[in-house]
């Protein structure tokens, strides 16, 4: 296909052959003692295909692997704690929960769900202009969260506000965002839910889906170039990852040997696309190892599963620098998007039966189990965090959208004549007909450029 | 910087004769000195070769990757880095352009100066969603939190003769369509380096095309210490008061080509503008140029629909209208796919300019 780099390699075979025959008399020896471990084992040879792409046993019986016929065991999903809340006797339980760690596990899930539930609403009202609830997942994304460092990197896709909420983004910089007020350190500029933080690492969202991906790939590339102690972790849906980005990443990862966790988050649904419609394999999991990347599967329902794995795939990629993916099994139980209205394209009694296993009630119960949660405290909680999911909406709200001048600036470093003349023509407009300028927006001063 | 690039331009001379160049060399040494300034005779790859060793040497956050770069890249651009820098700097990747930008991007996002080699530019276009939505977007969508201006993309570019679909394009239009990203193609090996020392330091994503019939044809003095041409700026390569011709990379040869014919057979004094950058480009410089002949003949590679030369067209004739004595006229590529054999039909040449020369100066 590339022909004029297959002409180069094919120069720099010939001039390796030249290379190696002139380096015959010179190193024969060392090569018939290479040589000698291959033909100790001559019986070996004949069952060996020993080809660079791959060194394996040969086998004289035609035989397919996979596909519908005969599909591989299935990768098992790793689970601690039942449905009910009951732990399951004799798991294995690396890394244990504190009480004091679960309890900020669960505040932290329970103030999603919250702000989910009124900021969903607040857009159906139409305060602002889109949004998307993280419904079902609150488990997944917490308990990841929780087991990495307050270093590690997060490149997410954007279901994923719980990491962002649990390293301490506020309800108050949420609510800004989703408004595009002047507080948005994003300037208004992208839609809704498309957050970022440089202070708490985590990469500012984008919409195009997997891009992230290879991104957590570089930055963890270089992280381990400098020698950190830290990681890069990436967020993605079952979605997602079919595109090609996917790909590029899992390979990447594994011959750059770059310590990234690929974190799934398996719901079930891509808008209306169900997975039978995504992907043929054992889900995303039974793609790690074909990758050569270590994989695990686990519960998205169970926090305390969810955390383990996090934690021992964060130790593994530390120690042989390297990436892990897991795979986080869950259900989208609530619509895609505020855009969306997920029961044109699924029964309502799935979604109810799905629903009814919130994983956030089953951590409730798990530390109830523990003697660490009870009614009051549940009580005092919500209410708490609708008070300050209201509070920060109404301040929201009311904040100026940010100047005018925002639009040009921050497209390059600093602004060219082409931005500047055009930032000047969009002044001069917004001066001859003010009635143009966005709700909410100051009548702006003189450009700076 | 620029008297210097005056007195280079002194030293080479470059004719073309039907498909491949010819060159002569003014200077019989290997080093020169002008000015105090050490200089060296390089192709465009040895000089694209200078920048990226004295980048990397300048900068241990530095990393060269792309598809076989390791060993030297197909074109030579890179032989000799790995050895000299390590494997962990100087590497190569699987085959997935996708994946080269998009680990690219991350790189650059942790601070790094990244220089990622995409084998061809025709096969750019994988990436071009990295490239578009996400390097030439981090910063505005971010608010400023986050960056990938430590990117710099280089991808040999244009025709080489024999290379048909897939190793002949000239996708710079598909970019300058693109706010965020800073396009740059350099037409000598001076440039080549100064420019690319530039883009590899700039704080904004850069894609540097290079053109590939050029790496061993073109050969000039170079100044052996590292050193930076601004990007954003034109350069004239010959002035003149009649017509102004604008190219970059590959046509900017045939342009001074046409220009000595048309001095020589007609008594017409064409004044030559090589843009080097194409976003953001300088108008200014053209603009300038045309206030004062009048005529321009803009001329690239690529198809002529929707390329480069319409920008600068329409730009020039806003700025320019009641200077101008004619309509500005193009003299690219047809609007076809490349093509094998008929490339000496399809792409500009100086006998292509000389006519289209004469027919503004006849209006």
């Amino acid at each position: 296909m590339r022909f004029l780099s297959s002409l180069s390699r094919l120069r720099l075979v010939l001039r390796t052959e030249q290379l190696s025959s002139v380096g015959n008399a010179h190193f024969g020896l060392e090569h018939r003692c290479f040589r000698a471990g291959y033909a100790e084992a001559e019986v070996a040879e004949e069952d060996t295909a020993d080809f660079p792409g791959a060194r394996v046993p040969t086998t004289s019986k035609l035989e397919f692997i996979g596909g519908a016929g005969k599909p591989p065991e299935p990768i098992q999903c790793y689970r601690l704690v039942r449905r009910n809340g009951e732990p399951i006797p004799g798991a294995e339980v690396p890394h244990p929960l504190s009480k004091e760690l679960s309890t900020k596990m669960y505040e932290t899930m329970v103030k999603l769900q919250v702000m989910d539930l009124i900021f969903y609403e607040a857009q159906r009202q139409g305060r602002f202009s889109f949004y998307m609830t993280s419904n079902g997942e609150e488990a997944t994304v917490v308990g990841s969260a929780a087991a990495l460092t307050d270093q590690d990197q997060i490149f997410a896709q954007y279901r994923e506000q719980g990491a962002l909420l649990w390293r301490g983004f506020t309800l108050q910089q949420m609510a800004d965002q989703c408004f595009g007020n002047e507080l948005d350190p994003g300037k208004g500029r992208q839609m809704p839910i498309h957050y970022g933080s440089q202070s708490l690492a985590f990469h500012t969202i984008s919409s195009s889906l997997g891009t992230q991906l290879p991104h957590a790939v570089g930055t963890a590339y270089a992280m381990k170039l400098e020698g950190s102690d830290s990681l890069a972790a990436t967020y993605f849906g079952d979605g997602a990852a079919s595109e090609g980005d996917f790909h590029a990443a899992l390979n990447f990862a594994a011959t750059l040997e770059a310590p990234v966790l690929f974190i799934c988050r398996n719901n079930g649904w891509a808008i209306s696309t169900p997975v039978e419609e995504q992907y043929r394999g054992d889900g995303i999991a039974g793609r790690g190892p074909s990758y050569g990347v270590a994989t695990v599967r686990v519960d998205g329902g169970d926090a305390l599963a969810v955390y383990n794995a996090v934690r021992a795939s964060r130790a593994l990629a530390m120690e042989r620098r390297q990436p892990v993916l897991i795979e986080c099994l869950s259900y989208r139980s609530g619509h895609h998007s505020t855009s969306d209205d997920s029961s044109k394209y699924r029964a309502s009694d799935e979604i109810s039966s799905w629903k009814a296993r919130d994983p956030v009630a089953r951590f409730q119960s798990w530390m109830a189990h523990q003697g660490w949660w009870d009614e009051e405290s549940e009580q005092q909680l919500r209410l708490a965090a609708r008070r300050e999911v209201l509070a920060a909406l109404d301040a929201a709200e009311s904040v100026p959208k940010p100047p005018l001048t925002e639009m040009f600036t921050d497209v390059y470093d600093s602004m060219p004549w082409n931005l500047c003349e055009q930032q000047e023509e969009v002044l001069e407009y917004v001066r001859q007909h003010p009635e143009e300028l966005p709700a909410g927006m100051p009548f702006p001063d003189a450009a700076k450029c | 910087m620029k008297l210097l690039s005056g007195l280079l331009g002194k030293h080479v001379s470059m004719a073309w004769s039907g498909t491949s160049f010819a060159f002569s060399l003014h200077s019989s040494t290997t080093t020169a000195e002008v000015c105090g300034q050490e200089f060296k005779r390089a192709t465009l790859c040895n000089a694209i070769n200078e920048a990226l060793r004295q980048a990397l040497e300048s900068d241990s956050r530095t990393l060269c990757f792309g598809e076989d770069v390791g060993f030297g890249g197909v074109f030579r651009c890179t032989d000799g880095l790995q050895d000299r820098f390590g494997r962990d700097r100087v590497f190569n990747t699987p085959l997935s352009e996708q994946g080269i930008v998009g680990f690219g991007v991350g790189v650059a996002a942790r601070g790094f100066k990244a220089v990622a080699e995409i084998q061809f530019a025709d096969y750019i276009f994988p990436a071009f969603d990295q490239l578009v939505n996400e390097a030439a977007k981090m910063r505005f969508r971010s608010g400023g939190l986050f960056e990938a201006g430590g990117l710099t993309v280089r991808a040999p570019c244009g025709a080489v003769g024999h290379g048909g679909h897939y190793h002949s394009q000239s996708p710079e239009a598909f970019f300058t369509h693109c706010p965020g990203l800073k396009v740059v193609m350099p037409s000598s090996p001076r440039d080549a380096k100064g420019l690319l020392l530039a883009a590899i330091q700039d704080p904004n994503p850069v894609v540097f095309f290079e053109p590939k019939m050029m790496y061993r044809t073109v050969v000039e003095d170079v100044p052996s210490e590292p050193f930076t041409e601004p990007l954003g700026t034109a350069a004239v390569r010959r002035e003149g008061g009649d017509v102004t011709l604008v190219g970059w990379g590959p046509t900017v040869p045939l342009l001074m080509q046409a220009a000595a014919q048309v001095a020589k057979q007609d008594g017409i004094e064409a004044e030559v503008v090589d843009l080097r950058t194409l976003l953001p480009w300088d108008a200014d410089c053209v603009e300038a140029s045309v206030s004062k002949t009048g005529r321009l003949v803009v001329s690239h590679e690529a198809p002529v629909t929707s390329g480069f030369g319409a920008e600068v067209v329409a730009r020039v004739t806003r700025r320019c209208f009641f200077r101008l004595e004619a309509p500005p006229l193009r003299v690219c590529g047809q609007d076809t796919p490349f093509p094998l054999v008929c490339e000496p039909l399809y792409l500009p040449t100086v006998k292509k300019l000389i006519g289209a020369i004469r027919e503004t100066c006849r209006v």
